[in-house]
């Protein structure tokens, strides 16, 4: 199985991810794809969950549909988005055509003990993607690829994008965000121009 | 988009009579406008078939369909963060479904209006309802979600609107439960 080392693949991933307001929102699920997406850099326009599992890729399509000139991107685990494997028939339906989905896929749950996930036992995410009606969909399984799906992320699409990179099981060293959600929301919502109450 | 919504929408002078018992679903929809409200997910219910039918034809609404009811809080809270206003409706047995998901705008201290439609209490003739209807209001309160009652047809829209005052304006985590004997016991 050939993989790409996750803290590379998501820097790829996010390399064309814009400046100002055409910078791109993203959405982090919970464990691992968060930890990805602050060692990657903080910024006021991600907002990571720490909990409520399955949430990720639902939070970025509300973000997404109130944002419509923003590109917005749900970054998460294959044992995140298995927990909502709806969401994609969700969003399937909703068809947002600004929503990208980027499953980072080691095939386990990394945070538990490295438990086998069902990616590894024979589900395809990116099919199940495209079954659901995803404009599109790619799995990456080498740095180059993934650069070259970071430079798809950046490009306009038709409806909803849902990208697979297959990374290793490694798990390096944590690179924690702050944890105070109502801070991360609030300073989400100040890079959109929203003002606290 | 922060700014609180108007207290005073009006209330009908008397409650609904039974023949137009199907009135409270249209003030319902005129309230969440009033109040901002431009966006809505659901798992389809009966007694919500008419506001949801009302959300997706609406060109200056926009309705999302969703398969299970913790998308929807999930959804809200994006869309909040996006700095939109979003109502989730579903039916008493649907809220079993959001629990964890509920920690996100607990924790995030975020607006979230949900309004619930009962089953499984007024004339229930489907045991399997009862269960999850009966812990409905305190698993939602476990939750950190304030819990309003609704059984008259005539405070449907008022009761709506200080809701969503309170949860768009106040950041508060709100579920609006609208009773079986408003709805009505279905008809087998």
């Amino acid at each position: 199985m050939v993989s790409v080392e996750r803290r590379a693949a998501v820097k790829a991933l996010l390399a064309h991810r814009g400046e100002g307001e055409a910078r791109a929102l993203v959405v982090s699920g919970l464990g691992s794809p968060t930890w990805d997406l602050h060692a990657a850099g903080d910024a006021a326009e991600n907002f990571y969950l720490w909990g409520a599992m399955g949430g990720a890729a639902m939070v970025a399509l509300g973000v997404a549909q109130a944002q419509p000139a923003r590109r917005v991107i749900a970054l998460t685990g294959d044992g995140e988005q298995l927990m909502a494997l709806g969401a994609l028939a969700t969003i399937g339906a909703a068809k947002p055509a600004n929503l990208s989905v980027v499953v980072l896929d080691n095939e386990h749950y990394a945070e538990t003990g490295a438990q086998p996930s069902h990616t590894g036992r024979g589900v395809d995410m990116a099919e199940v993607a495209r079954a659901c009606g995803f404009a599109e969909t790619a799995v990456a399984r080498s740095l180059a690829e993934a650069e070259a799906l970071g430079a798809r992320l950046a490009e306009p699409a038709n409806g909803p994008r849902l990208f697979v990179v297959k990374i290793g099981v490694e798990a390096p060293p944590r690179s924690l965000p702050p944890r105070d959600a109502p801070y991360l929301k609030t300073r989400f919502r100040e890079a959109l121009g929203f003002k606290p109450s | 988009m922060t700014d609180a919504p108007p207290l005073d929408t009006p209330a009908p002078d008397a409650p609904a009579p039974s023949v137009e018992i199907a009135a409270w679903p249209a003030q319902l929809y005129a309230t969440l406008k009033t109040a901002g409200v431009r966006h809505a997910s659901y798992v389809p219910d009966a007694g919500h078939a008419e506001l949801i039918r009302r959300f997706e034809e609406d060109p200056e609404a926009a309705a999302v369909m969703l398969s299970t009811e913790e998308e929807g809080i999930a959804l809200a809270c994006g869309a909040w963060l996006g700095g939109m206003r979003s109502a989730v409706l579903m039916q008493s047995s649907g809220v079993g479904n959001c629990i964890n998901m509920l920690s996100l705008p607990a924790q995030a201290r975020m607006p979230l209006l949900m309004l619930v439609t009962m089953r499984g209490e007024w004339g229930e003739f489907n045991p399997w309802q009862v269960p999850m209807s009966r812990a409905v209001q305190p698993s939602l309160e476990a939750m950190g979600v304030s819990v309003v009652r609704v059984e008259e047809a005539g405070e449907v829209a008022p009761t709506v609107a200080q809701a969503a005052a309170m949860a768009f304006g106040g950041d508060q985590r709100i579920a609006v439960l609208l009773g079986q004997r408003l709805l009505g016991a279905k008809k087998w």
